[in-house]
């Protein structure tokens, strides 16, 4: 009988690289839809392969080097810079929810790549501008996402299981946008990004604790508790800044 | 006459912008606080008898941090 056991680490693992590879995923996708909309979609395709295919070279190159670096060094590592990274997200996303700062707007995204892209020439044939910004679209969404499969993915041993996880969750939210054909807009991109940044932080403390030879009080499971422990605290800081009068800005941000 | 910087100066600049954008941004007090928080935490975890102190303290110190950092925004989205 093949019996499986999921620990609690590989549910946050899987939770994690999906959710943030499927926000990614949206950021990168609208602009290739605003590039292909506008100048034609060879050249969208052509930059959004080379870029996948750098962004796989990479994956390629580091994953297995990283496998090498003793473990304890490599989840301090791990831990620390998944705690700024992951504090950053949860921090956006917290200002987000409480109005002190504008959400993300896909559509405004999409008008000013347009508009941008219009203002350029257009040539006959290879058109290097849709190229170009279609593969920096795409290469830069696409690094965290590396970074992120890289990093849960090494130091839980797992990085198989997250490359697999990364590219489902870009297939399905690739699939998800050429069906519903517009910008994703209607995605709550927000309260993903605030999951996201709690799964990151909590991994975050817990390999940064484990690095650190930290005796976590009921092993793996604490991983649990740290995801309901910043969870609620997530909670008190938005009823917290909620109390502040909301203050719109206009934020597109890339 | 305005020389550009070769290629793999170019690379190595922009690969350190991104380092340095990824982690330190428009957030530095998180990045300094991370640190003081993994200094923190090896020492108690160092001492035998702080180690289970340390479990606890590193999680309040993460809150912390960003209760911190919400703070700071707030301000500044105050003035």
């Amino acid at each position: 009988m093949l019996s499986v056991t999921v620990s609690s680490g590989v549910v946050v693992l899987v939770g994690a690289v999906f959710l943030a590879s499927a926000v990614e995923m949206i950021e990168a996708l609208t602009i290739v839809f605003a590039v292909g909309h506008t100048r034609g979609w060879r050249s969208a395709f052509e930059g959004t392969i080379v870029a996948l295919l750098c962004l796989g070279a990479l994956v390629a190159a580091f994953g297995p080097a990283l496998v090498h670096v003793p473990l304890d060094l490599l989840r301090l590592i791990v831990g620390g810079v998944l705690l700024i990274f992951g504090l950053q997200w949860l921090r956006k996303a917290v200002l987000r929810s409480s109005g002190l700062k504008a959400k993300h707007d896909e559509d405004e995204i999409y008008r000013d790549a347009v508009a941008e892209l219009s203002a350029q020439p257009t040539n006959a044939g290879r058109d290097r501008v849709s190229f170009v910004m279609a593969f920096k679209g795409v290469f830069l969404e696409g690094l965290e996402v590396v970074i992120t499969v890289l990093t849960l993915g090494t130091s839980a041993h797992r990085l198989g299981l997250a490359v697999i996880v990364a590219a489902v969750a870009i297939v399905l939210v690739g699939i998800l946008g050429v069906v519903v054909a517009k910008q994703l807009s209607s995605v709550p991109e927000n309260a993903m990004k605030m999951a996201v940044g709690v799964l990151l932080v909590s991994y975050g403390t817990f390999w940064t604790g484990e690095g650190l030879k930290v005796h976590w009080p009921g092993g793996d499971t604490m991983l649990v508790g740290l995801v309901a422990i910043y969870l609620a605290i997530t909670w008190l800081y938005v009823a917290w800044l909620r109390s502040s009068a909301p203050k719109q800005t206009t934020e597109v941000s890339v | 006459m305005n020389k550009q910087p070769s290629f793999p100066v170019r690379v190595l600049k922009g690969f350190g912008m991104f380092w340095w954008d990824f982690l330190v941004g428009d957030t530095p007090e998180i990045f300094v606080a991370v640190l003081v928080i993994i200094g923190v935490v090896a020492l108690l975890s160092e001492s035998g008898h702080f180690n289970a102190a340390a479990a606890i303290v590193l999680p309040v110190l993460g809150v912390g941090t960003l209760g911190a950092s919400l703070w700071r925004a707030k301000r500044a989205a105050g003035k």
